[in-house]
């Protein structure tokens, strides 16, 4: 199941996903990439997603409608989802192709996301995971 | 006859020489019936101008300068079959003209008088030998139609050259994006919005978001008189592009009428978050990035 880190990586941080996206996805790559991080949320117990996407310099319609399934259905499993790092090529291109990101929340940069995470989620100790218990 | 002697003169190397001497002396002729005729043509010219009621931005001692400089331009044209240095005289008058408001309509009236003009008394010359004459237009029209051409190209290229220069100007002048508190960039919007002015602003307002890591812009658009769709639809996608790049946008000054003219288009305004003034529009700025600002004892006048 796994993507493979040339194209992604998810990386645990406390009780949040890191997700970067390396490079451009193809459509199933992109399923991949959901199915994956879907997987992991519940695995990890996660409160938080941060998919990072500073890398695209294109996002396709599929890519941002993926985007926006992958935050809905981690807010039905318990995490909140912030989408970072968008450039501004690719956020004009968006708009005006009529593809937001629904009600997704975006941030500038990593540092910001986790801000905005820090901020809204609750901190619950009983969805830390075990492993990373000391550290938040 | 003519028609049959112009064949042999394309396969019969002999036959040339004649019918050529005749053909290549046609033009110096014609010329010199110009130079000739020069004083009575150009008046002739002259009145036609006035009568037409062209050029009446210039004073009647600059059109007579200006009509003998055409006039010899023209004549040397025909002569020579070179349109460089007309093309250098054109642009150069027309650099002298286009300040005063003088219209291309105009110019290329008085290049098609001049053409008539002559071609009348081409006509007066040859009146007697009809087919002289058709040979006469024949070497007369083409290169009085490249004369023509040649002025109005020059004169529309020198026309577009200074709109383009006025567009630098203006591109220049655009858009600044000003970082005024962190995280907080202003942008004043200055003058008409057309659709390239937006897209070029959504480009440096984007760039800017990142650079100055803004979470808040207040776009003031008090200098804008008047936006249509297309500028509005922009302004709308703007904003939408902002929040992705997580930064929220507001939206002040907004005039009575450009207010009017939103809500009739039907713009979708329901996302924007708009506040009267650019000073309410900082004070929410302020709140929303957590500032407080208040004045020392003592300061206050």
């Amino acid at each position: 199941m796994d993507t493979g880190p040339a194209l992604v990586s998810i990386l645990r941080q406390g009780s949040y996903l890191i997700a970067s996206i390396h490079t451009a996805l193809d459509d199933s790559q992109m399923i991949r990439f959901q199915e994956d991080l879907i997987e992991q949320i519940g695995q990890r117990r996660s409160r938080g997603v941060i998919i990072d996407v500073a890398a695209l310099d294109v996002l396709d319609s599929f890519g941002s409608k993926t985007l926006r399934n992958i935050g809905e259905m981690a807010r039905l499993r318990g995490a909140t989802t912030v989408i970072v790092g968008i450039q501004p090529d690719v956020a004009f291109a968006m708009v005006s192709l009529g593809m937001g990101t629904g009600s997704l929340y975006t941030a500038l940069d990593l540092e910001e996301g986790l801000e905005y995470l820090d901020r809204n989620v609750r901190k619950d100790p009983g969805a830390v995971g075990t492993t990373s218990s000391s550290l938040s | 006859m003519d028609e049959d002697s112009r064949i042999d003169s394309q396969t019969e190397a002999d036959g040339v020489t004649n019918e050529h001497h005749r053909e290549d002396e046609l033009l110096p002729q014609l010329v010199a019936h110009l130079r000739e005729h020069r004083s009575k043509l150009r008046e002739e010219w002259a009145h036609r101008i006035q009568d037409a009621h062209l050029l009446h931005a210039m004073t009647p001692q600059e059109m007579a300068v200006e009509t003998k400089s055409v006039y010899d331009n023209y004549v040397e044209v025909l002569e020579t079959g070179s349109v460089e240095a007309l093309q250098d005289y054109a642009r150069d008058l027309s650099e002298r003209i286009i300040p005063r408001g003088v219209e291309t309509q105009e110019v290329v009236g008085i290049v098609l008088l001049l053409r008539d003009v002559l071609a009348r008394s081409l006509f007066e010359k040859y009146q007697r030998d009809f087919a002289l004459l058709n040979r006469v237009l024949d070497a007369y029209e083409p290169a009085a139609n490249r004369i023509a051409n040649t002025v109005a190209v020059s004169f529309v290229d020198e026309r577009e050259r200074v709109i383009r220069q006025q567009q630098d100007a203006i591109r220049e002048l655009s858009t600044p994006v000003l970082p005024v508190r962190e995280r907080l960039l202003v942008l004043p919007i200055i003058g008409v919005l057309d659709s390239e002015r937006a897209r070029q602003l959504t480009e440096q307002l984007l760039a800017g978001i990142r650079t100055h890591r803004a979470k808040v812009v207040v776009m003031d658009i008090t200098g804008a008189p008047d936006v249509d769709q297309t500028v509005a639809n922009h302004l709308v996608q703007t904003v939408d592009a902002s929040r992705l790049m997580g930064a929220s946008v507001i939206i002040t000054g907004l005039s009575p009428k450009i207010a009017q003219t939103l809500v009739t288009i039907g713009v979708d305004l329901s996302k924007m978050n708009t506040i009267g003034d650019l000073q309410g529009g900082l004070e929410e700025a302020e709140r929303l990035l957590g500032y407080t600002v208040s004045r020392q004892d003592g300061s206050a006048r």
